[in-house]
Order: structure tokens, then sequence, then C-alpha cells
């Protein structure tokens, strides 16, 4: 049910996402989704790639600091107003959200969300409840 | 104008004189009345009849700040703690401070000395000071009015701060004499600009300036930004406080009340005594204070002394602007703060490594202190808002080490540099 992310600490300065991604490419992975938090002094650089825990080894050999954390995957219409019906699911039972970034899959002609509700056992009830497709890792991993 | 002409312009064999008696009656007082010296003296089989010439004062041991410090708070007082007047403190940033005790004849040497270093500067009895030095434990405040009321000037207590109002009484009162650390002088300035003053608004004809290391260059923007000569003080509160040397119109070095406290200038290595010109640790010896005597003081301070005559006539020996310290402490917006501090700040969040840089930097002449640590798995989190958290926790726990706010940046692990040797722990950008 739970997707594994990588998320890498990056100070806020010329390169260091580059160097980041570098140490993965050299190594063959390819990265399905990300996405940055930035603030002036430093940044979150948040992954989704095959085999997270290689990849979080590889990073830390490379002086990066890595945490690994879970998010969920929910496909959603490529429509207007797609995001937001999954939103309101979430909205009606009281769940915050952290942070959120999407995707489109293209082997699939679908969009995916990827979510991190404050309490991630909550979101997923909440989204299984409202009938949301909820998408397993390796889907994720393997389109 | 000379306060003390027969002090100030004495021939120098008959100041040798006078400091050599002065010497052997400070040396046997602290003997005599301070168990610290006794002992000191004792391990190195020096008795007080031992000082039979200047020269000999190297056979006395040196006396450090951790010294004094084992003596907190009363244990360097030579006469009974009833007979102490008033006592002022250093910061104690580095641990307990240390405290230096006045007598009513401490008080009146300390007011001669700043009454000669203020007359240098052109204060009398016509003048209006205004004093911007903070007022209380520190020595700064007290120092430069006591000295300008043994004058006769007006004095204006306001203390540091209100820079608003400083400029608003600047104005009003029409003070003739200013008194600031240069970093705050330079903020006042500023502020004072802002506010629309001109220089016929300013009615200034001098600027006493100390407690911060400077620059010939913060030195001609001060002049410049206030149209006044600015004039060096140096003190420190092991010692008295201000009025240990200050600089006469020449602005070429600053004179040591040399009747009142003896220098030598030290190799912080080898603790040999330095000769005239050469650049060393000062160390400095009181020879006529009461409550406190203090003997050979390693100030950390580095300088040079120099003996040549100087055109305003005093021939009291001048010693050059401090360049540099004999260890790591730094002064940031005149604080004293060392690497050591942020160190221990640093230790007590969980998680953090061990590598540090300390940034400082001077932008709109206020020093600035940015900490630069380097994260670690334990420290980081996925989340923007726990992260800034923590940066605001460290931030807090200096603050309470150092009572300064500093900016921490948080950055990856094995980024800062590491030499063999010793690590830089310090970058200190404001080219003094």
């Amino acid at each position: 049910m739970k997707i594994k992310q990588l998320s890498i600490f990056l100070q806020n300065k010329k390169g260091r996402m580059r160097n980041a991604l570098d140490v993965l490419a050299n190594a063959g992975f390819n990265i399905r989704a990300l996405s940055i938090a930035d603030t002036s002094d430093f940044g979150i650089l948040r992954l989704i790639v095959p085999d997270p825990d290689k990849a979080k080894e590889l990073l830390e050999e490379n002086n990066f600091v890595v945490k690994m954390g879970d998010v969920v995957a929910v496909e959603m219409s490529d429509q207007p107003g797609g995001l937001s019906t999954i939103l309101g699911m979430l909205d009606d039972s009281d769940i915050n959200l952290d942070y959120l970034y999407a995707f489109v899959d293209e082997k699939e002609e679908r969009a995916i969300v990827l979510l991190h509700p404050e309490d991630i056992d909550a979101g997923i009830d909440a989204l299984k409840n409202c009938g949301a497709t909820i998408i397993p890792s390796k889907d994720v991993y393997n389109w | 104008m000379i306060w003390n002409e027969e002090i100030e312009c004495k021939p120098n064999h008959e100041m040798k004189k006078l400091q050599l008696e002065r010497l052997q009656d400070v040396v046997k007082r602290a003997y005599e009345n301070v168990p610290y010296y006794k002992k000191r003296f004792d391990d190195a089989g020096i008795k007080p009849e031992d000082i039979k010439t200047l020269d000999d004062i190297q056979k006395l041991p040196l006396t450090t700040k951790d010294d004094l410090r084992a003596a907190y708070p009363f244990g360097m007082f030579a006469v009974p703690r009833r007979k102490i007047v008033e006592v002022h403190t250093s910061s104690g940033t580095t641990g307990k401070p240390t405290v230096s005790g006045y007598t009513r004849e401490d008080l009146e040497i300390w007011s001669e000395v700043m009454a000669r270093g203020l007359t240098m500067f052109g204060l009398t009895e016509d003048d209006i000071i205004q004093n911007t030095h903070g007022y209380g434990l520190f020595t700064g405040g007290f120092g430069v009015h006591y000295g300008a009321q043994k004058i006769g000037a007006t004095v204006i207590p306001i203390s540091t701060g209100q820079t608003r109002r400083q400029i608003e009484i600047m104005k009003d009162f029409g003070t003739t004499i200013l008194i600031f650390t240069p970093s705050y002088g330079l903020y006042l300035a500023e502020v004072a600009e802002e506010e629309g003053m001109s220089d016929e608004d300013l009615n200034l004809k001098a600027i006493g300036f100390g407690a911060e290391m400077w620059t010939e260059e913060m030195r001609q923007e001060i002049q410049k930004r206030f149209n006044a000569p600015a004039y060096n003080i140096y003190g420190l509160t092991e010692i008295m406080g201000p009025g240990i040397a200050l600089e006469c119109p020449e602005q070429d070095g600053l004179h040591v009340m040399e009747d009142h406290f003896y220098p030598e200038v030290i190799d912080s290595e080898t603790m040999e005594v330095l000769g005239e010109g050469e650049k060393g640790e000062l160390v400095l010896t009181t020879l006529t204070r009461q409550g406190m005597p203090i003997i050979r003081f390693r100030t950390k301070d580095v300088t040079s002394l120099r003996r040549n005559p100087c055109s305003c006539g005093r021939t009291h020996v001048k010693m050059d602007r401090i360049t540099g310290r004999a260890d790591d402490m730094l002064k940031i917006r005149g604080v004293a703060v060392f690497p050591s501090q942020i160190e221990k700040a640093l230790l007590k969040m969980d998680g953090i490594e061990p590598h540090y840089q300390i940034i400082v930097t001077r932008p709109q002449h206020l020093d600035e202190v940015e900490v630069q640590v380097e994260t670690s798995p334990e420290l980081f989190s996925d989340e923007v808002k726990e992260l800034v958290g923590i940066k605001t926790k460290i931030e807090n726990y200096i603050h309470n080490e150092i009572g300064l706010r500093v900016n921490v940046t948080l950055v990856e692990p094995k980024t800062l540099p590491r030499s063999k040797g010793k690590a830089v722990r310090v970058i200190d950008k404001r080219e003094l």
C-alpha cells in the first residue's frame, strides 16, 4: 500500500542537486518521480526510485543524509477536478496533508498523485473507504 | 593641553625610578596579602626583596585569566572586603566571570588616568560628553564617567542603545565629545544619516572609541561620518577598565599610563620578554592598585611598545593599536566569544556532528555570525518545519551560551573543510 520515498538533505548551493542525481544516474537508477521542498538555506529532495534501499545505501556512501519514508500513490483521472476529488476524500475525513506531488503514468494513461498525510494509515483508510484506487509499489516502480 | 604635566612628561629615567619604587611596593603588598601570589612566588623561589631593578620583574610568574577565575569571587583582593567600594566583572562568557574590586584610592587612580586620556581628546570642563558605553558591571561606562567628572565636564550617561534618542540628544544638548565602540559608532552614523542629520547639526570636536578591535579604515570612516577626530581607548576589566592606554592628537599609538600600569610584551610561546618594537602579547602589572594588585597579567592582546619622542610632549611609552589575539577569542559586537562555547552549545543537540564553522562578517557595520553545522541522519527530517525547528533550537542553545543571536545554517555532511592540523573553526571576514 505504501510507497517508499527517499528524502535527501541538500544545501541551497549551486550544483548540490545535480551531485545527488549523478550518484543515482551513474548506478543506473531511473527516477520515477521527484519533488523539491526549498527554503533559503536548504532543500529537501524527495524521490521515488526502484530499489530504494540500495539507492539509499549508495547515496549515504557518497555522504548524503537520506531518510526513507512512506507516501501513498493514488490514481486520479487526468482531467479537470481529478486531484480535487482525491483531496476532498481526505478533507471529509479531516486528514491533513503535509505535501504531495504528481506525475503522469504514460504507459497506463493515467495520472498518479503521491500523498504524504500527517497520519498515513488513517489517510489510506479514508481513501479506500471512498473508493479511490491505491497503486501498489510494484506498479509505481515498474510502469 | 596636558592633564598632569609633571607625570605625563616625566623624563624616562625619573619614570623608571618611580616605577621601581612602586613595583617593589606592589609585589610586597601582593605577597603579604594575597594567598595566590604568596604561593606562586614561593613556588618560584622569589621573595619581594629580590626585586632590585625593573628587569627583575621578569623573575615573577605570569598570571592568566584562569588564575583570576580560580580566585572567584574575591580571592584576589589584597584588602579586607569592606575596603572595596565598587566591583566590576568581565563578561564571564567562558565560565565564571573574573571580579575586579576597587578601593576608594583605586577609583581615584582610575579617574586620574581617564582624565589624562580624555584631556588628550580635548575634553575640558566646558564640554558636554555623551557616553554610550554601557553602565553596569562592564567597566566601559563608569571608567569614562569617572574621568569626565574628574575634569568637570558635563556627562550624559546615556549608555548603549536607544539609538534615535542618542541622535536627538546629541543635537539638542550640543554634545562635543562622543564615546562609543567602533561598530556602534558606525551604526549610530547610519541612523543619523537616515534621520537626515547633517554636519551643521553636529557640534562634535572629538570622539573616543574602544572595547573592540578596529582598523585604520574604520577610524577614517568614523572621522568622515562625524567630521571629528577619533581617538583610541584601551583597557581591560582585570587591570582596571578603560584608561590603561589612550591616544594623543598624534593618532599614532596609545600612551600607556606607565606610572600606574607597567607594560611588557612577551612571546606567547617562549614567555620571553621582547624588545621595543617587537610584536607580541601584552603583559600588564598594576603598580599602584590597592584593592586588587595584579602582577604580570597576560592580556592575550597582541601589540608592540615604542618609546619615541612624541610631538604631543608626553613621555609615556606608546603601544600600537591591538592587531590580534594570542588565543582564539573573537570579539563580536563587543562581546568576547570563544569557539569552544559554540561547540558546547552544539553538543547539547543529539545527533549533531562535531563539525561546524563560525563565519563572522560585518555587512552593515554590525557584526553578524553564521554558524554552519553539518547535518546527520539523526538530525535530518523529511519535513521543512521540523528542520527549521532544529535550526531555531540550535540558535537558541548558542544564544544561551554566548548571549548573542547567530544564524545557524545546516550544511551537508563532509562539506566543511577538514585540515590535518588544527580545524578551521573560524572564518573572520571583517578584515581587522
